[in-house]
């Protein structure tokens, strides 16, 4: 009893303040402090504003590519460390996931300059690829250990080239881990704020970045209004990616 | 063929090795370079060859050293973490024990309700906190009518200390419940029958049992909660004071407003290593059952 008690104010912990956020985008009025009435408002003028607008197709942009060149990079190091356990590749991939984010933005940022690269699309991009690999290569790597290896050798037994047995036989068995691993790696990347606020530079702005701003200057519910629509497209790929791969949520029991 | 073999596994891991060699391992040793830097007149670095003299020297470490208020925020950002850690722990326990002990056809779908916030976008949920803690919202008003009937000034919440921690246990609860989980379903009931058929109440079972056998999950949910919030930026940033500055809050102003790169380099590097300490001391506290990918593995996925 005193457990379920104890579970459920953990629950309500996580869930409440996010539900304040929802509600409050349809909450007629410009303080967060109490309920006045419903309306669309909020998400009507988001809709109008164009700098939100341009923010957000910043990200998609952002998150698509990155994604398409981590999902790649990403299958193919999850491979590679499940067949051939490279120490390098493990420690390269594992480690933007085990560090503080800051450190990575603040390197990355130094790098970039140098090299004299403008701060940008692209630097965002090449930042984003580099922390999703990690979370890709560690889904398609599970979904490998859940797979008969013997498939993949019988089709070589069978005379396939190791590009078509990876073509035909491999790839349609470990896909739903990477479509998963892409999925996640979109998310990873529309989400990110502390890698994109070093490698971004003054002019550009992704979602994360136009939020930050916004809510550094003035609270306004339009706030509420994005940050409820970019929640729910969020929660929507991550609810479909652990359906695809049950190891997302850390209970694969033929992993066990 | 042994040519072909090695080959093909230079094909499939090459690639994403050479992307990180580049976008993750270079910037990094850059990083240590420029530690060594002085700053340039306009930020950055000063030219690394300079009057026939190379630009190398230990001045932005020693002044990491000799400037008291550097070391000063970095124990106060180790406390913040510790105390992160703690009342996540205290959290997260009732949380993993409930869904280890459910029904196995329940669990997925609990586990799935603590990993979903954290998939929610990180500004979103500290901007949540702002609306809670604001001044005009109803925790405020209540606190603060309760303080003025004993006769206290009201305080502030937003803005504070207090904010900030309350944030950072939110933000990283599910980094805790996860491992914490992992290995409480592990536990075998008939330990904590046969305790019980020997008389030991449920506090003794708890503390001489459970918790004993949960160590290794406390000791790599700690490590994964302690070490992202010691490099925090954004949560004080947003929801603390003045003087709620954190590390991260440090690196962040000497890259992006002194343009002291040398000295941000410096405070990274700090970081980094008390990061690493602090997982390798945790990893050996719990004797090799932690630091292992699947446990980092479970905590972000």
């Amino acid at each position: 009893m005193g457990l379920w008690a104890a579970a459920l104010a953990g629950y309500a912990f996580l869930y409440v303040p996010l539900l304040i956020v929802i509600v409050y985008s349809f909450n007629d009025s410009r303080l967060n402090a109490e309920w006045v009435g419903f309306t669309f408002g909020w998400y009507d003028k988001l809709f109008h504003n164009q700098d939100m607008l341009l923010a957000a197709g910043n990200s998609l942009l952002i998150g698509l590519t990155a994604s398409a060149v981590a999902t790649v990079l990403g299958t193919m190091a999850g491979m590679a460390m499940y067949r051939y356990r490279p120490r390098l590749l493990s420690i390269l991939v594992l480690a933007p996931i085990a560090i503080p984010e800051i450190l990575m933005g603040v390197s990355l940022l130094i790098f970039f300059v140098l090299l004299n690269l403008t701060l940008g699309l692209v630097s965002v991009a090449l930042a984003h690829i580099a922390f999703c690999i990690g979370f890709v290569a560690i889904v398609v790597r599970s979904r490998l250990a859940g797979m008969d290896e013997s498939l993949t050798e019988a089709a070589r037994d069978c005379g396939a080239s190791p590009l078509n047995a990876f073509r035909y036989v491999t790839l349609p068995l470990i896909m739903p881990g990477v479509i998963a691993g892409a999925l996640m790696a979109f998310t990873l990347s529309i989400d990110d704020f502390v890698i994109t606020f070093f490698t971004a530079g003054a002019g550009t702005v992704t979602l994360p970045l136009q939020i930050y701003s916004m809510i550094k200057i003035a609270v306004t519910p339009e706030v509420n209004a994005v940050s409820t629509l970019l929640m729910l497209l969020t929660l929507a790929l991550i609810i479909v990616a652990s359906k695809l791969s049950p190891s997302l949520l850390g209970t694969d029991e033929e992993k066990a | 063929m042994q040519a072909r073999a090695r080959l093909g596994r230079w094909l499939v891991s090459g690639p994403p090795v050479l992307y990180l060699l580049v976008f993750f391992a270079a910037p990094a040793l850059i990083m240590v370079l420029a530690s060594f830097r002085t700053p340039g007149d306009f930020g950055g670095l000063a030219p690394l060859v300079e009057d026939g003299r190379l630009d190398l020297n230990l001045d932005s470490y020693a002044r990491f050293f000799t400037e008291s208020v550097y070391a000063q925020i970095f124990v106060k950002s180790v406390w913040y973490a510790l105390l992160t850690t703690l009342f996540c722990l205290l959290l997260a326990y009732p949380l993993a024990a409930l869904i280890a002990r459910s029904a196995k056809k329940h669990r997925d779908l609990l586990l799935l309700l603590v990993i979903l916030p954290f998939w929610s976008n990180f500004l979103i949920r500290i901007y949540a906190w702002m609306i809670i803690l604001g001044p005009n919202a109803a925790l405020a008003k209540t606190v603060n009518g309760m303080l003025g009937w004993f006769g206290h000034e009201p305080v502030p919440l937003l803005f504070s200390s207090f904010a900030v921690l309350v944030c950072l246990v939110y933000v990283h609860l599910p980094f805790m419940v996860l491992p914490l989980y992992a290995n409480l379903e592990k536990h075998d009931r008939a330990l904590l029958d046969a305790a019980q058929d020997l008389g030991a109440g449920a506090w003794q079972r708890f503390w001489r049992i459970t918790f004993p056998l949960s160590l290794p999950g406390v000791y790599a949910g700690a490590a994964l909660v302690f070490i992202p919030a010691l490099g925090i930026f954004a949560i004080p940033d947003i929801l603390g004071g003045p003087e709620d500055s954190l590390i991260g809050n440090v690196i962040k102003q000497q890259f992006l407003e002194t343009r002291d790169w040398p000295f941000g380099s410096v405070l990274s590097i700090v970081l980094t290593v008390a990061a690493l300490v602090l997982a390798g001391t945790a990893a050996w506290i719990g004797r090799g059952s932690l630091g292992t990918p699947s446990s980092a593995e479970a905590a972000r996925a």
